[in-house]
């Protein structure tokens, strides 16, 4: 049986290679979409690539502190940088995001601590920010659950009466290729339809979902589903972070206006492993690596800031200072992040007094200091 | 008072608890115009509005998965799942999402949705609409679970269970959805029966059956039928938190116990029953508990349910042969 067999596809037609959106090249040139129009600041471009260099830095010492053992695991970010740093830095204040867990970008412009993500990763919690208080929800494992609370979510906005109005709040959630495949991401899709709910779709198709590539998910690119569900949907390039600023800017108001949902899929590649137990040699050529690397996120933003005389060699110094510095301070913190107490575990199971809560926790508690006593 | 089925009593605490809150919500599948497939919401979206009676889509985990984001934006969600046998496609929203978000938050989310389940056997239905799904859900952490036997409790205990900040699973016993009995809708909350408290439903002293939902009535037909015995009955209420006080002050006194629930007695919850009440009651046990359920198998189809559900006479078989151990 040949693989195209398996697919059972032989004869469908090649489709086109879809429109992309791109407002700044590989080679860091800026070029103009009609329905995309973008005045960004020398100061505004300058503090996109800070955020791009800090976040691939935050990244790399999470790695680093994995190989090391400090960390259980690691799903690095990186080759996604514009994606989630142009999508992070197009929401406003009030606007609610939900992760999956890999969103280290987006949670570093929502001002979570990147401690709690590398401490979510060491075991010392399971999340542990307060969702409130950063407009960021919690990170979400299992694959595309957490894009119906995203949904439920707006269809709350809507109930607070306040889409069409300027307190107006857009509810964004983040998936990836491999998502789009489970039954919730398509049910949010349906739901958000049919309730015209204030809030964008915003898949990271980074190509890879572990090992398996995205025409296992798909036979058509995946922006092109939400014509089936009756919104718009669009493909954007994922590592331009000027056009992932612009696009995601323009579907947050559309939804926030009562236009309801958009589908943007951010168009990128997982530069890393899926996770630091992963091994993508068993199953990609290196030589797609090589060639999404010339299309990287950071040094078309850097080309451009040299190329129209926006930065010099101190600025981009000074940068890489920074963000080495953060690195620093994010390990020395890491390693003294102490271990929850055992007793710990019973806390915030339930709001309210729940006897079989109460009764182990006792004894537990005796059974712990049992050992305390021997030890005198 | 006022005479009402179980079903109208449940219709009338959903009414008061929307009257009562504005952040709440009713939602699920044929709630709105057709009052559910039981007309238990019937009404409701007439006098709330299709805002607040919400009709969805028919796809059970985004019910769910949608409930837990109306909750996280501070509304309090009664979703309603058609049939105990359609909860499954939700079990990851419900299991994974909903009962343990506020301990991955270190307890900063509160999620205070209440999930409707009509559950049992007993109405003839087809295939997945007769189950008995609870220790699915006493086994999770972070859930609440309870059960109502009479119109008093579905009337009083949807109401609790929507103050409750936590998620509670709420089982419906559908085939007694037409039993009738006074209820006091006036009653003042504070008179009402804590919701996770068991209540002893029939006084005896020789054996006590403990039964929660549609076994409830089946146990106290038995108390009566058995001529000989004075059985205790007890109506567990809430499966979780496990009012297991009641329950063991009860079997110190009568030395034997049966437990009786619709779902397969293998791993059921009368296992973790008849485990607590060996633990606690191990020296006033004048026989082992036994427990009287559905059996290992699927759910049979309707024309064999009258074997499958614990009767009377299956009851009153494991109470003699409690006295013959």
């Amino acid at each position: 049986m040949t693989i195209d067999s398996v697919r059972g596809a032989p004869d469908t037609p090649e489709l086109a290679e879809p429109e992309l959106v791109q407002l700044l090249t590989p080679e860091g040139e800026r070029v103009e979409h009609p329905d995309y129009p973008l005045d960004l600041s020398a100061e505004e471009v300058r503090d996109l690539y800070r955020d791009l260099v800090i976040v691939r830095r935050l990244d790399l010492e999470s790695v680093a502190l994995t190989r090391q053992g400090e960390l259980g695991l690691w799903p690095s970010l990186l080759g996604q940088e514009a994606a989630q740093i142009g999508s992070g830095r197009a929401l406003s204040e009030n606007d609610m995001a939900f992760p999956t867990y890999r969103e280290h970008g987006v949670a570093w412009c929502r001002g979570v601590d990147h401690l709690n993500m590398v401490g979510l990763f060491r075991g010392v919690s399971h999340g542990g920010w307060d969702p409130a208080e950063h407009n960021f929800h919690l990170y979400t494992v299992v694959i595309g659950a957490q894009t119906l609370h995203a949904t439920g979510y707006a269809m709350g906005v809507q109930r607070d009466g306040v889409v069409g109005t300027p307190s107006a709040t857009a509810t964004i959630a983040y998936f990836g290729d491999g998502a789009t495949s489970q039954g919730d991401v398509n049910e949010s899709f349906v739901f958000a339809s049919v309730f015209n709910a204030p809030i964008v779709f915003f898949c990271q198709n980074n190509q890879w979902a572990i090992s398996e590539p995205l025409e296992r998910q798909s036979r058509i690119p995946l922006y092109q589903r939400a014509q089936g569900y009756g919104f718009p949907g669009l493909r954007v390039d994922g590592n331009d972070v000027f056009a992932c600023l612009a696009v995601t800017r323009k579907a947050l108001e559309n939804a926030r206006e009562g236009q309801g949902p958009t589908l943007i899929e951010a168009f990128t590649y997982r530069m890393g492993a899926h996770t630091t137990t992963d091994d993508p040699t068993r199953y990609r050529l290196k030589a797609e690596e090589e060639a999404w690397k010339l299309k990287d996120p950071i040094e078309r933003v850097k080309a451009y800031l040299v190329r129209n005389d926006y930065a010099d060699t101190g600025y981009f110094d000074k940068v890489e200072d920074e963000a080495k510095q953060l690195a620093r301070d994010l390990r020395n913190r890491c390693l003294s992040l102490p271990d929850p107490k055992p007793l710990t575990m019973f806390d915030h199971v339930y709001a309210e007094h729940h006897p079989l809560m109460t009764e182990e926790q006792e004894q537990f508690a005796a059974y712990l200091a049992s050992f305390e006593e021997e030890a005198k | 008072m006022t005479t009402l089925t179980l079903g109208k009593a449940m219709n009338e605490g959903l009414r008061k608890a929307l009257e009562n809150d504005p952040k709440v919500l009713v939602m699920g599948e044929d709630v709105g115009k057709l009052g559910g497939v039981f007309r238990v919401t019937d009404g409701l979206q007439k006098d709330f509005g299709e805002e607040r009676v919400i009709d969805t889509p028919l796809a059970e985990s985004g019910i769910v998965g949608t409930a837990i984001g109306l909750a996280l934006r501070g509304y309090r969600p009664i979703v309603e799942i058609q049939f105990d046998g359609f909860v499954f496609p939700a079990a990851d929203q419900i299991i994974t999402q909903l009962a343990k978000m506020r301990m991955r938050s270190l307890g900063a989310l509160s999620l205070p949705v209440v999930i409707r389940i009509p559950c049992g056997g007993g109405i003839g239905a087809v295939e997945h609409h007769s189950e008995s799904p609870e220790a699915y859900f006493t086994h999770t952490p972070g859930l609440r679970v309870v059960t109502c036997s009479n119109p008093v409790d579905a009337y009083t205990m949807i109401q609790q269970s929507v103050l409750s900040p936590d998620p509670v699973i709420f089982f419906e016993p559908k085939r007694r959805y037409w039993d009738k009995a006074e209820v006091d809708v006036e009653s003042a909350p504070s008179d009402w029966t804590p919701l996770h408290q068991a209540r002893i439903v029939h006084p005896g002293e020789h054996a006590t059956l403990l039964a929660y939902g549609p076994s409830v009535k089946t146990c106290l037909e038995a108390a009566a039928a058995d001529e000989g015995r004075s059985l205790e009955v007890i109506d567990l209420r809430s499966l979780s938190p496990l009012d297991i006080d009641t329950v063991v002050e009860s079997v110190n006194r009568t030395g034997r116990c049966v437990v009786v629930h619709e779902a397969p007695v293998f791993n059921g919850f009368g296992a973790e029953l008849a485990a607590r009440i060996t633990e606690r009651c191990f020296y006033r046990l004048e026989s082992p508990v036994l427990r009287v359920g559905g059996f290992s198998t699927p759910y049979p189809p309707s024309r064999n349910e009258d074997d499958y559900l614990p009767d009377l006479d299956r009851i009153l078989d494991a109470v003699d042969r409690t006295f013959a151990w």
